[in-house]
């Protein structure tokens, strides 16, 4: 069956529609590469047979020739998403046994087209983290390895568990959240395609929230068309999120015309950061080239901010996250551990369940939000904020996209960068700015470094114009021919 | 800006975590490195900038003052817990 999970969306649709093998034999097919992929931990709930049921339900609309986007696709979901009945912990111990009564917008549209659910993905707990290791169900292994050396490597995050499935062959796509990066970085980090869309573009409603004005969730595939497939079916306006943007959904796919000819793409000379590796720099430069051959006009353009987008992030993420994170208190779902009073009870259940990087965070978001220093460092963020997006507007004057790294290196070993963190959160310093500004981005692979990691290029573009974000992904993917495979297949070579 | 143990305790406090004060020594040299990283911003000018409220170029839409949802008591207590005769319940808190 192995042949079934190496199949891309845009293939298995049409294996599917063609009867050449049922929902119900991918879904097999997909279900026995999840638990051979067991040693990644990458899944935290398994649900075979839900996941069976939907694709008997999609083989029946496939018979009847009423076939949806995304009809019979076996997926990953981020344990972000609340999924009615299926345990959704965020990878945190705060929600053991949360088994939402509801379930999210953007997982509800994805099974109104037809996809299945294979299970939920492990995560960095509550989406903070770059490396999956603050998951509070154990670390997510990378399922490449550096040449020659076994150690294992983080998947990126905090959808790394996400990344990790995709490109073990376990599912065919997942989804993901990035607040600063959690999509774009992993995919880098794992050899495939992410994307953050536009701020508004999915509904964040029955997402678990991390920083409310900053998160967005985006598809996580193996290919850029399989991406602005995805994307279609997640997309679109809410009611129940009042930042949901109430403007169409365009036909993605259909903006993959392979035809950039005359685009401006813009290259931010601040991201030439001192110290990144030669060969992050190499492969940059080899993306110019790559549009440039293909009728694009590269221009060099500025965003003074960059060094700043950072350290703004540093104090909005951890100041809307300790406001997110207050509803955790042992009263209405979750863990509760018992105390004296109602306020021990409160210290009790938040201290046993928030992991190191969690507690930190609320605590440094409790901070520059308390008496006497909201002005002077959330105001302050706040200002900066507005300053990174008038970046991008001066430099969309003069260009269509950008293409950047997504991440200044590739994947780490597992226990590396973590006495610092600092040293992790710089992972996002090409990321950052992007949620910052609320516009859509996209990480495609696009070679290897040369101890045999993927490297991915970012392709970031105007507030909801992902088509044209997905048109130069898609001609850096075709001139890149990126076909290496990780080390660990849990769905077969 | 260096924290000391007192002001770690005092925001500890006030986001309800309990921290042991065998964690507090650590956690303030943790949180100082990060402040004085994060206190870069003051060489940015933002003289007369408007702070970012939202992201989204849009207005928060308006709709009817009308009940929309509800009546669903039983789902909401499912993953209480605990409850009892339909309520939440917590430590006594009067007494």
């Amino acid at each position: 069956m192995s042949a079934l999970t190496q199949l891309t969306i845009a293939e298995a649709r049409a294996g599917l529609r063609g009867r050449q093998f049922s929902a119900r034999e991918l879904a097999e097919a997909h279900i026995a590469a999840v638990a051979a992929a067991r040693p990644l931990n990458a899944f935290l709930a398994e649900t075979p047979e839900r996941a069976l049921a939907m694709a008997d339900a999609a083989d029946q609309r496939l018979q009847r020739g009423e076939a949806r986007a995304m009809e019979g696709i076996p997926l990953a979901i981020k344990d972000l998403f609340c999924t009615e009945g299926v345990l959704t912990t965020a990878g945190s111990r705060i929600l053991d046994g949360f088994k939402p009564p509801y379930e999210s917008t953007v997982t509800a549209k994805l099974w109104a087209a037809g996809a299945v659910m294979l299970g939920k993905a492990n995560m960095d707990e509550f989406a903070m983290g770059s490396s999956n290791v603050t998951c509070a169900h154990g670390a997510v292994e990378n399922p490449w390895r550096r040449r020659g050396d076994n150690r294992p490597l983080v998947p990126g995050g905090s959808s790394g568990g996400s990344a990790a499935a995709v490109a073990a062959r376990a599912a065919i796509a997942a989804t993901g959240t990035d607040t600063g990066g959690s999509i774009r970085q992993p995919a880098s980090f794992c050899g495939i395609v992410g994307m953050k869309p536009t701020y508004g573009r999915c509904s964040r409603w029955g997402i678990v929230a991390f920083a409310s004005s900053l998160d967005q969730a985006g598809p996580m595939t193996r290919s850029v068309r399989d991406a602005a497939i995805m994307l279609g079916a997640m997309a679109g306006h809410d009611p129940k999120d009042s930042t949901s943007a109430p403007v169409p959904v365009p036909d993605f796919e259909a903006a993959l015309t392979g035809d950039i000819r005359g685009l401006k793409i813009g290259v931010p000379h601040e991201y030439r950061l001192d110290g990144m590796p030669a060969e992050i720099e190499a492969l940059w430069q080899r993306g110019i080239d790559w549009v440039k051959a293909a009728g694009a006009e590269p221009v060099e353009i500025s965003l003074p901010m960059t060094k700043y987008a950072l350290p703004a992030y540093y104090i909005i993420a951890p100041a809307e996250a300790s406001s997110n994170l207050a509803r955790y208190d042992g009263v209405r779902f979750g863990l509760r551990v018992p105390g004296g009073s109602l306020d021990e009870m409160y210290e009790n259940t938040r201290a046993a369940g928030f992991g190191a990087e969690v507690r930190r965070r609320v605590l440094i978001g409790t901070y520059v939000l308390s008496a006497g220093y909201y002005d002077a460092y959330y105001l302050k963020a706040q200002q900066v904020r507005t300053l990174v997006a008038r970046d991008f507007g001066a430099a969309f004057q003069r260009c269509d996209v950008l293409l950047t790294p997504t991440a200044p290196s590739a994947a780490f070993a597992i226990g590396e960068k973590q006495d610092d963190p600092i040293a992790m959160y710089l992972n996002d310093v090409f990321t950052v700015p992007v949620n910052l500004a609320g516009l859509p981005g996209i990480s495609v692979p696009a070679g290897l470094a040369a101890d045999g990691l993927p490297l991915g290029l970012q392709v970031i573009g105007r507030a909801f114009d992902e088509a044209t974000v997905l048109r130069v992904a898609e001609i850096i993917e075709t001139a890149a021919g990126f076909t290496a495979k990780p080390a660990f297949l849990a769905g077969g070579g | 800006m260096a924290l000391d143990k007192a002001t770690v305790a005092k925001i500890a406090t006030l986001a309800r975590i309990k921290l042991p004060p065998s964690e507090q020594e650590h956690l303030a040299g943790e949180l100082s490195t990060i402040l004085t990283w994060i206190e870069q911003l003051g060489e940015v000018d933002t003289a007369g900038v408007e702070p970012m409220s939202s992201v989204a170029a849009m207005e928060l839409p308006m709709r009817n003052d009308e009940v929309t949802d509800g009546g669903c008591r039983e789902k909401i207590l499912a993953n209480a817990p605990d409850s009892a005769g339909g309520f939440f319940t917590v430590p006594k808190v009067v007494e």
